[in-house]
């Protein structure tokens, strides 16, 4: 039964499954008013809690999840998850509350003030405190691996990023360095701080709110929770030798090497459809992927302000709309080429070596 | 209540609003009667073009230095050429891994002749590592693979791996230059002195 468990669970880690899952449970979830409240939120606390307890039995789980380098990130998914848990359980209340016509739960609290000194400082110095106490036990019990001096040589097999950037690491997988490592890291802080400009919607200011901005926490939790935190567990935890995808009860072999032949756009288009070989001149030879690509970025946005965004396209005007659905398609982007390279193999959908550009 | 307080001592007792009006009325005779207040209205303006001076030095200086610490003054870099003993000692069909850690190169036979691959991924310049019983290097950063060709098959590298331009030397050893490289994109591969035929 239990290995029965285990290798269920182990086939389901698969990426296309495990994201795909994820996806599904993400917009359930939000979208499920009743999940929102604290007893539902602790059956899920509790199945976590007992899902890790039970796991780390497993000495393939035990010996990924208890490494020093891989708590923190543990600790991580469960604050994560608290907190977006209180917002949205607060954001869930006020819509509650607005619905009867009644005003915020932000309206009804104290306006008086507190002094900075005592009031703040003090409880500054004693979390300052406890946060130093914290971090010397941390160190103490759980100390930070040391490795040989470096070899440029000599990769460690796998090579991880900071926790931080497996983010970023995974997206280097699907693109072109340029592009995951450059382009795509500038639009995230670009788009994060072009957000006040784009967000016409005056509603939510000063509360919690999800009925008033279920488009905008939706886009933003989705590029927060999915394309960022689900980026980051994946690297740590399923991500192994020579960058292979583990499961989480799999023994990380370093022999394990699935063939992952992977094919451009153009071959499959010239070779496997037309049976000819590919074109000379990288032109031609692209053309297709570069069709694909500008249909993506110029089609994409009159048809959607005409059909599934068209209040938006009326409500934030040309300029505001383009740079909103730009963004919005970037974002896409991720996902769409994960789906395509685990699904279909494919590497890139322009490529051309010659002059370092890939799509 | 508390902003106040520190604004009442700072109005009586600032040395700076007489002073203002008695330069303002009668410059020179107000500098001359007050030769023991030290902050005059001219001294002060020379110590400022002083410190203006002294700091455009320090600071002209510490970015100088800064440039100059950019250029070490021994630079340790391998020799770009090596000697990889005579062409006998490579087996057809075998990645020989000895001048890796050293040189960075692997030295592969083919029915053909000898090549050299350099280690560097062409994704973003980690190290792979050959797999014998897979017959493919392995990237472990993200996951790339090569042939022992060296063409890119698996993962995101976007180009093969370059090949070292590689020739027999005068005592009849092979000798890797690694200041020219020949990529398989460009076409350089059929380059002669790419392939050692041997």
């Amino acid at each position: 039964m239990i290995d029965f468990l285990k290798t269920f669970i182990n086939t389901i880690a698969a990426p296309e499954w495990f994201v795909s899952l994820a996806i599904v449970v993400f917009f359930v979830a939000l979208f499920w008013e009743k999940l929102w409240t604290p007893k539902p939120a602790l059956y899920v606390l509790g199945a976590a809690v007992a899902f890790f307890t039970v796991s780390l039995l497993d000495p393939n789980f035990r010996s990924i999840v208890t490494k020093a380098d891989n708590v923190p990130i543990v600790a991580m998914l469960f604050l994560v998850g608290f907190f977006i848990w209180l917002s949205m359980s607060q954001a869930y209340e006020n819509d509650r509350r607005i619905g009867r016509g009644e005003k915020p739960m932000e309206a009804s609290e104290p306006v008086s003030k507190v002094l900075v000194w005592p009031d703040l400082v003090y409880t500054e110095f004693i979390c300052l405190i406890l946060f130093t106490v914290l971090l010397i036990v941390w160190s103490i019990f759980l100390k930070a691996p040391l490795e040989q001096p470096a070899n440029p040589g000599d990769s460690p097999n796998p090579s991880k990023a900071p926790w931080y950037f497996l983010g970023l690491q995974e997206m280097l997988v699907y693109y072109d360095p340029w592009l995951a490592g450059v382009v795509f890291p500038s639009l995230i802080v670009v788009g994060l701080m072009a957000i006040p400009f784009i967000d016409k919607n005056k509603k939510g200011s000063g509360y919690y709110t999800f009925r008033e901005r279920k488009v905008e926490i939706t886009i933003f939790l989705f590029g927060f929770v999915i394309l960022w935190i689900l980026l980051i567990a994946t690297g740590t935890f399923l991500r192994g030798p020579n960058w292979n995808f583990f499961g989480p009860y799999e023994f990380w072999d370093v022999g394990k090497l699935p063939p992952l032949v992977n094919i451009n756009l153009s071959e499959y288009f010239w070779v496997k459809w037309l049976n000819t070989g590919l074109p000379k001149g990288w032109l031609l030879r692209e053309a297709p992927g570069f069709i694909v690509v500008l249909l993506y970025l110029l089609t994409l946005p009159p048809l959607l302000a005409r059909t599934l965004l068209r209040k938006y396209y009326e409500k934030l005007g040309p300029e505001r709309y383009a740079v909103m659905v730009i963004l919005l398609l970037s974002m896409g982007a991720l996902p769409v080429k994960m789906y395509l390279r685990w699904l279909f193999n494919l590497k890139y959908i322009i490529a051309i070596p010659e002059y370092f550009f890939n799509i | 209540m508390t902003e106040k307080d520190p604004r009442e001592p700072a109005a009586g007792g600032s040395p700076a609003g007489p002073e203002k009006s008695t330069a303002g009325t009668s410059p020179a005779p107000g500098q001359a009667a007050k030769p023991a207040a030290s902050a005059s209205r001219r001294g002060f303006l020379s110590w400022l073009v002083l410190a203006w001076i002294a700091f455009t030095a320090a600071m002209t200086a510490g970015l100088t230095a800064l440039t100059r610490f950019l250029f070490p003054n021994v630079l340790f870099e391998p020799p770009s050429t090596f000697k990889a003993g005579p062409p006998s000692e490579y087996g057809i069909g075998i990645v020989d891994e000895r001048w890796k850690e050293r040189f960075g190169v692997w030295i592969v036979r083919d029915e053909e002749g000898l090549y050299a691959l350099s280690t560097t991924c062409t994704h973003l310049g980690c190290t792979p590592n050959w797999l014998s019983a897979d017959e493919k290097f392995k990237c472990p950063c993200h996951g790339s693979g090569f042939y022992k060709t060296g063409i890119n098959f698996e993962g995101p590298a976007p180009r093969p791996l370059e090949r070292y331009r590689i020739l027999l030397a005068e005592d009849g050893q092979v000798l890797v230059d690694k200041s020219r490289k020949f990529q398989w994109e460009k076409g350089q591969w059929e380059d002669p002195e790419s392939l050692l035929k041997a």
